[in-house]
């Protein structure tokens, strides 16, 4: 072996992949996924791309502050929730409605988290997609980047101590991994044995930074050794992969086996928000070789591989699609902001005297001004 | 009447700690060098052996990893207690302090709280420069979410921390290293409270108002003995919550006496005291007999040969209290 392949097989280990070109896949592979889950996982990509594609509409219409959409990555964000326990905590960085879709947060919870409504869980604090579940195991999300993996690996240390036997995943991008907190957090999750696994969305892109400008390795998967932690590189479009990846991750850290980093490689389809433009920064052609390894064309054709998804099936899953996101739409613009009031709630378990005074005197202003 | 020992305060917090402990079995304590060598300061000594080295355990050596994996800890059931080795190194813990600990039950509605303590030794007077010497309260009490707590002496320090530690929200606990193991004084052996946002009415007086925390209630008490001396009666304020903190009672003493000094050892500016005299021009202003003055360190880094004229002194204080009452 030459120089430098023996380089190149050093620093780009191996990807992993299921699903083959033609959709089929070895035989005794197709149960990671049983028929009916992959019809219901299907129909959640689809949803996730009408959410996608309406929202943003209506985001541009002004209706709607600011919007992401994960379009392309759904194998990564419903089949790494997929894959785990319902009571597994899940730690979003952002750009995962994938994962809550298939938890069954509603709709129209995510709608009044988008919106920041009187209805929204959150009571309109944040801006949209910074979610908070605890019902569905959704912790919540910040936009400092990458703040969520120490939390991961603290969750995954209590869940050890307390033997709840929970494993906590958490999500990043190839741009956190550049971040301390991707550091602090892999190293300390090794040093107490965390229930955690580290899942990096490569997508490519950080907003329009790509990854070649984050770090000179070839493979953010190889940091895994760094640490004395299990590291894994998957093909991120191949939604078998990511189930079978994060199922051995997560069986194995409930086992006592430890924490793992699965660095899955996916695509960015759409822009980094709605106050992005990608065809300033990125060439079409790039985008144009990915939309061969789109999610959704991929899974969608592996379905008709085992001849469980028809043409007519997909017609009327999209058309239930538009439906249920009208119908979110509708309902929940109709909701008015959260009150006044709340806005000086919740910053401590009971107000200080101190907050106490600014709110009092503050509804004083506002009820003075109406008169 | 409960048994009191005589403890100095690295004693009256590990005993806090040890109460604790033994009380609530999801309590954890880590940071770095806290486990079988009890910290560098000690306070968490013997406590590794006695609740075993899952409950009490060292971390590795990245402030910003202990307290964001603390936060998960707490999301998780755990009640962690963080020990930063010196206030001084916790910047790299700022972003999850105050962006993450600080807003979590806000940002999601109060789905989520944060129980936890971050406790750090800070201040000077020990020749520690500027890395082992800062104050660093103001930062933290400038962020909505924490609270802000600084015993001045053992007795404080133990019915604090277990206040602290019953408290539902993530509380800054800074303990004062100078006074660590300079005084001793009766404390309770069991266990008992001191509520937060109260401050301490220390001593009673006609003629100025003194409010100080931390390692200058030693000065404050110096200062007002040397002012009796000369004839003035002051009262001293013992803050102890630095943020919500005690409004009312430092309002109530000024309209009584019409003067306010508030000494803190951080720089001057944008400080602790400035929010006090702030606060209190505004409600107490028809009250008022002098202007409303502060005695902190100087608007310069922490210095290490020339700590002691940084530092306000118990003539500065006496000098400040002259000419308030003479004003």
């Amino acid at each position: 072996m030459g120089q430098a392949s023996c380089l190149e097989a050093l620093m780009t280990p191996k990807l992993r992949s299921i699903l083959n070109a033609d959709g089929s896949c070895a035989e005794e592979l197709r149960d990671l996924v049983p028929d009916s889950d992959l019809l219901a996982i299907l129909r959640i990509i689809l949803l996730n791309r009408v959410m996608d594609r309406r929202l943003m509409t209506l985001q541009r219409q002004g209706r709607l502050g600011f919007y992401m959409t994960s379009t392309g990555e759904e194998a990564v964000t419903v089949g790494a929730a997929y894959a785990l326990r319902e009571d597994d905590p899940i730690f979003l960085s952002y750009r995962e409605v994938g994962s809550l879709l298939w938890r069954k947060v509603p709709l129209n919870a995510i709608m009044n988290q988008l919106i920041g409504n009187a209805q929204d869980l959150n009571k309109g604090r944040q801006m949209p997609f910074h979610y908070c579940f605890r019902e569905h195991h959704i912790p919540s999300v910040s936009s400092p980047v990458g703040t969520q993996l120490p939390h991961a690996c603290g969750f995954g240390y209590a869940a050890r101590i307390l033997k709840t036997s929970q494993v906590a995943l958490a999500f990043c991008g190839e741009g956190a991994a550049s971040e301390g907190d991707f550091h602090t957090a892999l190293n300390f999750s090794g040093v107490l044995n965390a229930q955690t696994i580290f899942l990096i969305r490569n997508n490519g892109y950080a907003i329009s930074t790509p990854e070649s400008v984050q770090t000179k390795a070839c493979s953010l998967a190889s940091r895994a050794e760094g640490y004395g932690i299990a590291g894994v590189r998957i093909d991120g479009t191949d939604l078998l992969m990511v189930v079978r990846a994060v199922r051995d991750a997560a069986e194995r850290a409930r086992g006592g086996g430890g924490p793992a980093l699965i660095e899955a490689l996916t695509y960015r389809m759409g822009a980094h928000s709605s106050a992005d433009d990608p065809t300033r920064y990125r060439p079409e052609e790039e985008m144009r070789q990915w939309e061969k390894l789109d999610a959704l064309a991929r899974v969608r054709l592996h379905a008709k591989w085992r001849g469980i998804w028809t043409d007519t099936e997909e017609e009327s899953a999209w058309a239930d699609a538009e439906k249920a996101v009208s119908q979110m739409i509708s309902e929940c613009e109709r909701l008015p902001p959260p009150p006044v009031e709340s806005l000086f709630d919740d910053v401590y378990e009971r107000m200080p005297a101190v907050l106490r005074t600014q709110k009092e005197e503050y509804l004083r202003f506002l009820r003075d001004r109406k008169r | 009447m409960a048994d009191l020992v005589q403890m100095n305060m690295i004693q009256a917090l590990n005993n806090a700690l040890d109460i604790y402990m033994r009380r609530e079995a999801t309590a954890i304590i880590m940071g770095e060098d806290v486990g079988g060598f009890g910290g560098v300061f000690r306070v968490t000594e013997g406590l590794q052996q006695k609740y075993g080295a899952e409950r009490v355990f060292d971390t590795p050596l990245a402030e910003a990893g202990i307290v964001g994996t603390a936060i998960g800890m707490a999301l998780g059931g755990l009640q962690p207690i963080v020990e930063i080795q010196f206030a001084d190194f916790v910047f790299p813990a700022f972003d999850q302090i105050v962006n993450e600990a600080a807003k979590y039950r806000y940002r999601c509605g109060g789905q989520y709280g944060l129980k936890m303590v971050i406790r750090m030794p800070y201040g000077g007077g020990i020749r520690g420069g500027h890395y082992h010497s800062q104050s660093p309260e103001a930062y933290f009490a400038h962020t909505p979410g924490l609270r802000v707590v600084i015993p001045s002496g053992p007795y404080e320090a133990k019915g604090l921390l277990l206040a602290a530690l019953d408290c539902p929200d993530p509380v800054v606990f800074l303990e004062p290293k100078k006074v660590y193991r300079s005084v001793k004084t009766h404390v309770p052996k069991d266990y008992y409270t001191i509520p937060l946002e109260k401050a301490a009415l220390v001593r009673e007086g006609r003629d100025a108002t003194l409010v100080a925390y931390g390692a200058m209630m030693e000065v404050a008490r110096e200062a007002v003995l040397l002012a009796e001396g000369e004839g003035y009666d002051v009262e001293v304020i013992d803050l102890l919550s630095i943020w919500p903190y005690d409004l009312k009672a430092v309002l109530s003493s000024v309209e009584k006496t019409g003067r306010l000094l508030v000494i803190q050892e951080a720089p001057q500016t944008c400080g602790v005291a400035a929010e006090l005299l702030a606060e209190v021009q505004r409600r107490a202003f028809t009250r008022l007999r002098a202007p409303l003055r502060r005695i902190a360190g100087f608007d310069t880094p922490f210095p290490y040969a020339l700590e002691d004229h940084y530092l306000p002194s118990k003539e500065r204080v006496l000098d400040v209290l002259r000419k308030t009452i003479e004003f």
